[in-house]
């Protein structure tokens, strides 16, 4: 079983909401949709889905050609970032929903809801209505509307956005544990990439309508194909330089922060990518290296200290772990891990892969 | 910590003070006033106590225009609400027919009473009327001046001609406020347009709906100018709803002291069915 795309494209007048993109997801995988807002992926859902219908390519599933068949057709379930759930139906109901219109049996359907239901700890609430409920347990019970199904395809639609904090983590964790042993193929749309990291599975990277990588989420981080894919799959954003490289030794154009690489590349000038977290108030990794700052902003989020400041003509942002105190303006030194830098060629291709 | 005391914000307070005093109270008080007394000319009085109030309450014509008016406000709060809600379901969602149909909808609304009622006269004329005439020749007996069952016929039309439109505008709203992802989860759940009309439309219309029935209801329970322009009541007073029997009261027959407890009564019905409407609403609401 395996859901593949063959060179969908759909376009909404005069505008491409997706270009060209082939992409085959496998059974029993999760698969996270990371990307911006507008880059395409409710659009993508909503294809895979048979919501919406490509302008030309074909969807395949299990074997079969189903573009152009119709939702109700497929097995499919799908998770939105509203709440979405019946408002007069309680929770029970609500779970319900799907089996009843597919007419199981009353038992089976009792039985079923029963066990979804303590899989997401809503046991309590069969009786409620979903306007007495916290947003996380509304989003609970679409979840469990979802999985009460036994889809072929589970459709999550940045399922965690509209909730705060706390529940967005605790849910977050719980995720991937309740897809584990479901014959299913799962497909996550998220904006965050943390949230991709969180999930693992596999992660396609997309901007603009384009998918720009996909591939195991860890490989996707590691060693983005391109600089595009390893912007997208960045948070806070990831500092871009330009450098220079001449035998070992590698420069910044803007500065005079030197190091040595032993990258197999040749001479010559590159771009550079590093994740903010590899910028921090104290030294990491054997081979860091100091860079002047000025201090511009200064703020805690969490356990984590987020800086930026200027060097030249450059504005940078770091992460650091603990509470890092620092005055807007301030000159202070930070040490980048040379280690983990990524370079790109001037195609902005990533170089040292491998 | 001490609070400056300045009560001069009073002042700011008069101008609506007068304001609902002129347009409201002291109108109100001069009903009271004619309520409990007989009215003499040249300002002479006489007190009566609730002698008005027992008249008209036992009043068997009192009965009848009431029983009218329940009458026709509920059969056309049967025909709009349901028929507004439908028309609002087939219209457009985008594209160029929606400001079309926007437009269609809010013309009837834009035109006045008494305009509306003089139309709907000469259009129902039995021998000029297009309506009328056209009823007539295809071999309907038609003549809503002089049968009864014609007359409400006409009038039950002409309102809701009127004000159908109110009620589909208010539902448009209300469908349109619903997130297309409710319809695409009932989509994928295989829910039939009508499963899709029952549990999700109508409960997230239930807002709006309740404020057309209550608009409906009020207007409806007050009409005067259109059934007066259109049949002045009759033919006898079989079209007779409680205003216009009311107005025939106090200016036909000058009975100021039991047209304006008639009035007072009047006006308690509708306060009353509003406060019961409205708190079986919030009642609801609070459930929720």
């Amino acid at each position: 079983m395996s859901l593949e795309l063959k060179n969908i494209e759909k376009k909404v007048g005069i505008d491409t909401h997706i270009h060209p993109t082939s992409l085959k997801l496998e059974k029993n995988t999760i698969n996270v949709l990371l990307g911006s807002t507008l880059a395409g992926k409710t659009t993508l859902m909503q294809i895979m889905a048979g919501l919406d219908k490509p302008t030309s390519g074909e969807i395949w599933f299990d074997g079969k050609n189903v573009t152009g068949m119709k939702v109700q057709k497929r097995n499919c379930s799908m998770v939105y970032q509203q709440f979405i759930n019946y408002p007069n139906y309680t929770v029970y109901e609500n779970i319900a929903s799907p089996l009843i219109i597919t007419g199981v049996k009353n038992d089976e359907i009792k039985q079923r809801v029963g066990k979804v239901a303590e899989l997401l700890k809503l046991s309590e609430m069969l009786n409620k209505k979903p306007d007495e409920l916290s947003g996380g347990q509304q989003q609970r019970t679409a979840l469990a509307r979802a999985l009460v199904k036994d889809s072929d395809l589970i459709l999550l639609d940045e399922p965690l956005a509209n909730l705060d904090f706390k529940l967005r983590e605790e849910l977050r964790e719980e995720l991937p544990k309740l897809f584990e042993d479901r014959d299913c193929i799962v497909v996550y749309a998220t904006t965050e990439p943390s949230d991709a990291l969180m999930i693992g599975g596999n992660t396609a990277t997309l901007l603009e309508g384009k998918v720009i990588q996909y591939g195991k989420t860890l490989e996707v981080y590691n060693k983005p194909e391109n600089l595009i894919s390893a912007k997208v799959f960045s948070d806070p954003p990831m500092n871009i330089a330009e450098i220079i490289k001449s035998g070992e030794n590698c420069k910044f154009t803007d500065n005079n922060v030197q190091w040595k690489s032993s990258v197999k590349i040749k001479d010559g000038t590159y771009k550079i990518g590093i994740r903010p977290h590899n910028i921090t108030t104290y030294k990491e990794g054997n081979n860091s290296v100091e860079i002047n700052g000025k201090v511009q902003i200064s703020e805690l989020s969490g356990s984590e200290s987020l800086i930026h400041f200027t060097n030249g003509n450059l504005n940078w942002v770091s992460l650091s772990n603990g509470t890092q105190q620092k005055n807007v303006g301030e000159d202070t030194k930070l040490y980048m891990n040379t280690d983990e830098f990524l370079y790109f060629d001037q195609n902005n291709r990533l170089v040292n892969n491998g | 910590m001490n609070k400056t005391i300045n009560q001069k914000a009073w002042y700011f307070v008069i101008p609506v003070f007068v304001l609902v005093a002129f347009n409201a109270a002291i109108p109100l008080m001069t009903v009271v006033n004619y309520s409990f007394q007989e009215t003499f000319g040249n300002n002479v009085f006489a007190w009566e106590g609730t002698r008005w109030f027992k008249q008209i309450l036992l009043s068997e014509r009192f009965h009848a225009s009431l029983g009218r008016q329940f009458a026709f406000t509920f059969i056309i709060l049967l025909i709009q609400i349901p028929l507004g809600i439908a028309i609002a379901l087939t219209m457009p969602k985008k594209g160029w027919g929606v400001p079309v149909c926007l437009i269609l909808m809010s013309m009837p609304l834009l035109i006045p009473w008494n305009v509306v009622g003089a139309m709907w006269n000469i259009f129902a004329l039995p021998d000029i009327g297009f309506l009328g005439h056209t009823l007539n020749s295809v071999g309907f007996d038609y003549n809503f001046t002089q049968q009864p069952g014609d007359a409400w016929f006409t009038t039950i039309l002409m309102d809701v001609w009127h004000w159908t439109s109110l009620v589909v505008l208010l539902s448009y709203a209300g469908l349109n406020s619903i997130q297309p992802a409710y319809y695409q989860a009932a989509e994928i759940d295989g829910a039939s347009r009508w499963a899709t009309f029952r549990y999700i439309e109508l409960p997230k219309m239930k807002k709006v709906l309740t404020l057309a029935i209550l608009l409906r209801f009020m207007d409806s329970f007050m009409i005067y100018t259109e059934p007066f322009v259109l049949t002045g009541g009759g033919p006898g007073n079989t079209t007779a709803f409680l205003s216009i029997d009311l107005v025939k009261m106090a200016l036909g027959q000058f009975d100021l002291g039991p047209a304006a407890a008639m009035s007072l009564i009047y006006f308690f019905i509708v306060l009353l069915v509003c406060w019961i409407f409205y708190n079986l609403m919030m009642k609801n609401e609070a459930k929720s």
